[in-house]
């Protein structure tokens, strides 16, 4: 299923850092990888509008700044409702011969916190009227900037200082929240999910995303080695697994025909993606049998999806 | 000259943001503030307005919109009331600490809960700190030319912080009054478009909102505190601009019978018609009362406070908003501390009237002044009153 890539080789990759060096994530951030692959897709002509959160903390330290590209963080909740107000500016200033004609790419960014959480009705509400921007949240599946607290993207049975495991408790107790399909509810013309460790499905997605008029949503799920718990060299093979194992499956949402981009018919076991990670250190075989149930739950509901639509 | 028209006042802020020629308007309906937007969104459905209007999911949302459309460097307008304005709060203090020259109306209502849709001032002294140049109008005149003006001195590049203008909401919002209405020539020769200093550009990459550790927060604080009190000069140039070219005279307060008063009554916003009437009457019967209507609220003009009000014996404040478990009203507390250094005071009194939608009377004002007669003639002092409370 796997779509030829033709927009990104290795040899044709933008070779300027619009992310700048320097910034300060954590060593081996997902994140920051995310960020930097998605700045080579968009190029110079971006605004990007920040929600709180890792991103803005790791990346504006006044009076420094690792953004080349224009950039605003405002707060939490309300990259998208920014977003909104620079992209209405951008067309009434340009009608009006006060902004210049070249495309330029609107982009929010925020995390799972910020987006599934305090910012959903501000996406919802930026998605609902057709702002042509594209959101970009960068799961890690928690607050991690503010010291691993769980989020409504949190999956099942995962550790976080507020879902902590206990003689009583698995950790997490409920099911992480599925915001691309909420985007998708939206029937707005793209949605998709990525991670940084398939680098050119992630560009071509957002390249895709900004080349589409109207709103975009780009799901990307950036393996965090501060709150899930595993060696910092581990960013990318914890990212692999998740989509291996059918844990966040490689998937896009085109004028509503759902397409699934890396196979999830044969899967990894679960387990391979869980163990190592201190945050489902503590879960045992039946809990694992359960994780292993939803996720195969999900990858069926997702290829359904596929055949129903295609 | 402009043309002299009947307009609702709601309407003739309309008409004013229309003449200021907004690039973004970003609002979300509230009682009482409603007609203003629908007003706005009409014009653009007509093609009258060449404005982006983006019709929020809400509030918060609202002057979210308007943080990002002032940073590209569009000219940016909302309007408020209320439950809406407090959801905006968070915002608010940081469109003035980036120092975004987004100029919002405030239609004046009470605070739930009790829910109440009906006029005070609970909303906006909720907001006193926020950052925000601050004037409240008296009349639908004040509020069509407060509001033109307000981009002027909010975009100023002296001053570029955000600016409130507020309106009553109802006694003045829903009322119809006869005012001038100027030409778009001459709102275009008065008010030029916002040439921002920075904006988000590609052209040339700028990032805003950054984090501000420690050793950098208490100066950028210092910055914009002295941006608000460095406005003063500023308003009051676009005042004399103003009335050279319109013929209406504003100021930072306005004082009416005030020369020879014995007291003095001071408020802010709508009711001082009513108060004006009140003064008359008892002048007539021999009483020497004055009238000290607050025009300009952010930042506040203690030195005309103090001028206008050093002479009187006493000075009978009235907010229509309460400080609860503090001294009273927030319009008292400022017209203490402005009197204050003062070695000659007058006595201050306050009294608290007019809370979600109750009626200000000529009988209350009459009120107030018998209660501040009494203190001056040696009866019982008191920090502040409730009045026209039912049952007391």
């Amino acid at each position: 299923m796997a779509e030829k890539k033709t927009d990104f080789i290795p040899r044709i990759l933008p070779l300027r850092e619009l992310f700048a060096e320097g910034h300060r994530a954590c060593q081996g951030c997902g994140e920051a990888i995310a960020l930097r692959l998605l700045l080579k897709a968009s190029g110079p002509d971006t605004i990007i509008c920040s929600a709180t959160g890792c991103t803005e903390i790791i990346s504006s330290p006044y009076p420094q700044t690792a953004w080349r590209v224009p950039w605003i963080h405002v707060a939490f909740e309300n990259a998208a409702a920014v977003a909104s107000g620079v992209e209405a500016a951008i067309k009434t200033m340009r009608k009006k011969g006060r902004y210049h004609d070249r495309k330029i790419n609107v982009i929010a960014i925020a995390g799972d916190g910020g987006t599934a959480d305090i910012g959903l009705q501000a996406l919802s509400g930026a998605l609902e009227r057709f702002h042509d921007f594209t959101y970009v949240c960068t799961d890690n599946e928690a607050y991690m900037n503010t010291g691993i607290q769980r989020s409504s993207a949190t999956p099942y049975g995962a550790s976080t200082t507020t879902s902590p495991s206990g003689r009583q408790s698995i950790g997490q107790s409920t099911q992480k929240k599925n915001v691309p399909l909420i985007a998708a509810a939206h029937e707005i013309p793209y949605v998709a999910t990525c991670t940084p460790s398939y680098p050119f499905d992630l560009l071509d997605k957002a390249r895709k995303a900004f080349e589409t008029e109207g709103p975009c949503y780009l799901h990307v799920l950036t393996p965090c080695p501060t709150g899930w718990r595993f060696p910092s060299h581990l960013t990318i093979e914890y990212g692999r697994l998740a989509v291996q194992t059918g844990v966040f499956p490689l998937f896009e949402v085109i004028d509503g025909r759902f397409n699934i981009n890396h196979s999830i018919e044969k899967r990894k076991p679960v387990i391979e993606y869980l163990k190592g990670q201190g945050r489902f250190r503590h879960l045992k075989e039946k809990e694992i049998e359960e994780i292993q149930r939803r996720v195969d739950e999900h990858c069926e509901k997702l290829m359904r999806l596929v055949k129903a639509t295609s | 000259m402009g043309k002299r028209r009947g307009l609702e006042v709601s309407l003739a802020i309309s008409e004013a943001v229309k003449l200021s020629r907004p690039d973004v308007i970003a609002a979300y309906p509230i009682t009482p503030q409603t007609h203003i937007v629908e007003e706005l969104a009409q014009m653009v459905a007509d093609g009258e307005l060449d404005s982006e209007f983006i019709m929020v999911e809400s509030e918060h949302s609202a002057m979210s919109a308007c943080c990002g459309a002032s940073a590209t460097g569009a000219r940016a307008f909302t309007a408020t009331a209320s439950q809406g304005l407090a959801l905006m709060h968070e915002v608010l203090f940081i469109a003035s600490g980036l120092r975004l020259p987004i100029v919002m109306a405030v239609a004046n209502r009470a605070l739930s809960a009790p829910l109440s849709i009906w006029g005070d001032q609970s909303d906006i002294m909720a907001e006193r700190d926020a950052g925000w140049i601050q004037v409240f109008a008296e009349t639908g005149q004040d509020a069509f030319d407060l509001t033109i003006q307000s981009f002027r001195w909010a975009e100023d590049p002296r001053v570029l912080l955000p600016a409130i203008v507020n309106i009553d909401g109802f006694t003045l919002t829903h009322v119809i009054e006869p005012l001038e209405v100027e030409s778009q020539e001459d709102i275009d020769s008065f008010l030029p478009p916002y040439d921002p200093p920075i904006r988000l550009d590609p052209e040339k990459p700028v990032s805003i909102g950054p984090v501000g550790f420690p050793e950098i927060y208490t100066e950028i604080k210092k910055q914009q505190n002295e941006a608000l009190l460095g406005a003063y000069p500023v308003i009051v140039e676009v005042w004399e601009e103003f009335e050279k070219a319109f013929g209406r005279k504003y100021s930072p307060v306005e004082e009416f019978m005030t020369e020879d008063a014995r007291i003095i009554i001071c408020l802010a916003g709508a009711i001082s018609g009513t108060a004006r009437i009140a003064v008359e009457q008892m002048r007539s019967e021999g009483k020497k009362v004055g009238l000290l209507r607050i025009r300009l609220w952010r930042p506040f003009p203690f030195e005309d406070v103090r001028k206008a009000l050093c002479k009187a014996e006493a000075v009978s404040v009235i907010d229509r908003a309460l400080s609860f478990g503090g001294p009273g009203g927030p319009i008292f507390s400022e017209i203490r501390s402005a009197l204050f250094p003062l070695d000659e005071k007058p006595s201050v009194l306050g009294f608290i009237a007019g809370l979600g939608g109750r009626d200000v009377t000529i009988e209350n004002f009459r009120e107030i002044v018998e209660e501040t007669e009494q203190v001056l003639d040696g009866g019982e002092e008191f920090e502040y009153k409730m009045i026209g409370v039912r049952g007391d």
